[in-house]
């Protein structure tokens, strides 16, 4: 692998599914992934499945980080990786961050969640793992 | 209450303190810190009861009357909202605060794919006129008015109101109605928007205008500072964005032909109280007087009344932690003290448990005790404005205003809130203050007792409200009923005679309520909307 490669900044997507309008948590982890080098794309409010795995292929990102309050954490996810399944995108990579109950972070990565980040995980561990998952895993 | 910053010596002790607004707070204050600033007695605050209103809105302060209070409540299915309500009023709260699910304030039917695993989630569910007569059944509408918290339907809701106090006998000259309306707000903070900039403050103004002419004890509009603080912005922010929101929706209803001095008085505000204590006081009082001086210097009113600025100041969501979760009780209490000396006319408390959970029936009624014993027992109702006069509390207040007025002359720039929401400005500028809260909170520069100092174990597990299944299908079964049982002719024609009125950029209330007595659908009425304006799309903040 040659140096311009090793240091191709990751491309991360962070998204809003559903109604849920509370997009506080998702725009300062956008900005904090930002800060730490990567390149942050950020889907606005309101987003299907099928719209998020399609500005997933559009950005060609590494990683998509859901946001996620409602509770509906575990179908939402399901969906969101059967979907990019089908889509053949099943290289990138799935983080969750919002309001998770322990309880549920065992089942989230079950269904293939890479990492859950409840809300006041610390910035440095957010992009530290994601940098982990990406060049790392 | 944790969010200025602090700098501290070694030995501990505070070298320097700063508001979240950028007011540095100096160790005393005297007389000459008043002459620095300029403060005149008569200019700043005038007696209790006149302009411009600093100190009070009335001579007499909470001793004539005590502020009012509104818990928001509301969730599942209309059934079980109503015998919320009920307890609620048996219990002595004077007013309604509806809270609705999401597919409701996003105009969706509960049979829509788009409302799938969030119906009665949030709030309470309705689909047509029909929940609200289960909702409201036996709700006294003369004597208890109802905040509905509603944005970008706002117009359905308030037709909804009106069609179901008629239907249980109430004349609409009667009714309470403060639906929130506040549809800019939504863009920066809260998210629950449906339509562009554009038409979506045309229906605000549509709300306002049928108000002001068809129902005179509705207050159509609750400007929000609210959630733009919740989303990240300062106190200054906060205010300024109000400030600047009302003044967009004034242009609209103005541009109609109505004069300002016939609708501002029916303006409400609903501000936040979270934060420093002499911060938030500053803050209320500041507010008070910058808007009674824009309606009078800019938009010349005189009605001593219209000029008031008559606000919920409730006590924000995002001060309560998790962790430790008896401290929220605390917490609640001095925002409910900061509410009352900064003179609300009604508070609201979140409840100490609603960090980690649905707010349960004996938190909820802690919440309206708090404030009652603020009322009843510490002596909060025994003279007007009981801060003023005060050499710190006078010249911080001189300097919040000048800090909102630097944070609207940026806005005025940016070419008016309408423009900055459009663009993003307002919303990049709002996000970044999050930003840079969150990373003091992260470097413990900002503290929060039990989260980043003076910890205890891990906090107890959140508890989501568990989404009951039956709630949802018994909502869509019934609405399928309806479906089958309205008299779906009447529905047609209700609903093209809305198309024409939207299209034609008439005032769109009166065909909104002959569409809910029709029992038209939520999704029905908000679809022709949706049809004829399109939906927002964000603009890109990064």
């Amino acid at each position: 692998m040659s140096a311009m490669e090793t240091k191709k900044k990751i491309r991360v997507l962070i998204a809003k599914p559903d109604l849920d309008g509370h997009d506080r948590g998702a725009k300062i982890v956008a900005l904090a992934l930002r800060d730490a080098g990567m390149e942050v794309a950020y889907t606005g409010l309101h987003q299907s499945i099928e719209q998020i795995v399609s500005t997933a292929v559009q950005e060609s990102v590494d990683i998509i980080g859901l946001s996620i309050m409602t509770g509906a954490h575990l179908s939402i996810s399901q969906r969101l990786i059967g979907q990019l399944k089908e889509a053949k995108m099943d290289h990138v990579k799935v983080v969750v961050g919002g309001v998770i109950p322990k309880k549920d972070i065992k089942a989230l990565k079950e269904i293939g969640v890479h990492a859950v980040f409840p809300g006041g995980t610390p910035f440095s561990e957010i992009t530290d793992t994601i940098q982990a998952l990406v060049n790392g895993g | 209450m944790g969010v200025a910053r602090y700098i501290r010596n070694e030995k501990d002790a505070i070298k320097e303190v700063l508001y979240q607004s950028g007011i540095r707070v100096k160790t005393a204050y005297g007389p000459k810190d008043l002459e620095a600033v300029g403060f005149d007695y008569e200019k700043d605050l005038g007696d209790p009861g006149e302009y411009p209103f600093t100190r009070s809105l009335h001579p007499g302060g909470y001793r004539t009357r005590a502020w009012t209070t509104r818990q928001y409540t509301g969730f599942g299915t209309p059934q079980e909202t109503n015998r919320r309500f009920k307890w609620m009023i048996s219990h002595g709260q004077t007013g309604l605060n509806v809270a609705f699910d999401l597919p409701t304030q996003m105009g969706l039917d509960s049979d829509d794919p788009r409302a799938r695993g969030e119906i009665g989630r949030v709030g309470m569910a309705v689909d047509s006129l029909r929940d609200f007569e289960i909702a409201f059944q036996d709700i006294p509408f003369d004597r208890i008015g109802s905040g509905l918290t509603i944005n970008a339907n706002a117009s359905v809701m308030l037709a909804m109101y009106q069609a179901v106090a008629e239907k249980f006998g109430y004349a609409k000259e009667v009714i309470s109605a403060t639906p929130q309306n506040d549809i800019l707000k939504e863009m920066i903070g809260r998210g629950a928007w449906i339509f562009p900039v554009e038409p979506a403050v045309r229906l605000v103004g549509d709300c306002i205008e049928y108000a002001v002419k068809v129902l005179p004890r509705c207050n159509p509009v609750s400007v929000c500072g609210y959630h733009i603080r919740e989303s990240g912005a300062t106190p200054a922010q906060e205010i300024a964005c109000a400030l600047e929101i009302a003044r967009a929706y004034i242009d609209n209803v103005a541009a109609r032909g109505l004069s300002p001095e016939s609708f501002v008085g029916r303006f409400s505000f609903n501000l936040n109280v979270y934060g420093n204590l002499w911060e938030q006081v500053a803050k209320f009082r500041a507010a008070r007087k910058l808007w009674a001086t824009l309606l009078k210097e800019e938009y010349g009113v005189k009605n001593k009344k219209a000029l008031f600025l008559r606000g919920l100041f409730g006590g924000g969501g995002s001060g309560l932690t998790k962790e430790q979760p008896e401290n929220n009780i605390i917490r609640g209490a001095y925002y409910a003290l900061a509410a009352a000396l900064g003179g609300a006319q009604t508070t609201a408390l979140c409840s100490f448990d609603e960090a980690y959970t649905i707010p349960t029936p004996r938190a909820a009624l802690l919440s309206l005790r708090t404030l009652e014993i603020l009322m009843e027992e510490v002596g909060l109702r025994d003279t007007v404005d009981p801060l003023a006069g005060s050499y710190f509390i006078e010249t911080l207040t001189k300097e919040m205003e000048e800090k909102i007025l630097e944070e609207v002359a940026w806005i005025r720039k940016m070419g008016g809130m309408i423009q900055a929401v459009a663009t993003g400005a307002i919303q990049r500028a709002v996000t970044q203050q999050a930003y840079a809260f969150e990373k003091g909170l992260q470097n413990k520069e900002i503290i929060k007792v039990g989260v980043n100092k003076y910890t205890e174990g891990d906090p107890p597990e959140v508890e989501l409200h568990e989404y009951d299944e039956k709630w949802a299908e018994k909502q869509i079964q019934s609405l399928k009923a309806l479906r089958r049982q309205r008299d779906n002719r009447e529905v047609m024609r209700t609903l093209k005679a809305l198309e024409s009125s939207t299209r034609a950029g008439k005032n769109v209330m009166p065909d909104l309520v002959a569409c809910c007595k029709a029992y038209a659908t939520v999704g029905e009425m908000t679809g022709v909307f949706r049809e004829v304006f399109g939906e927002w799309e964000e603009p890109s903040i990064f």
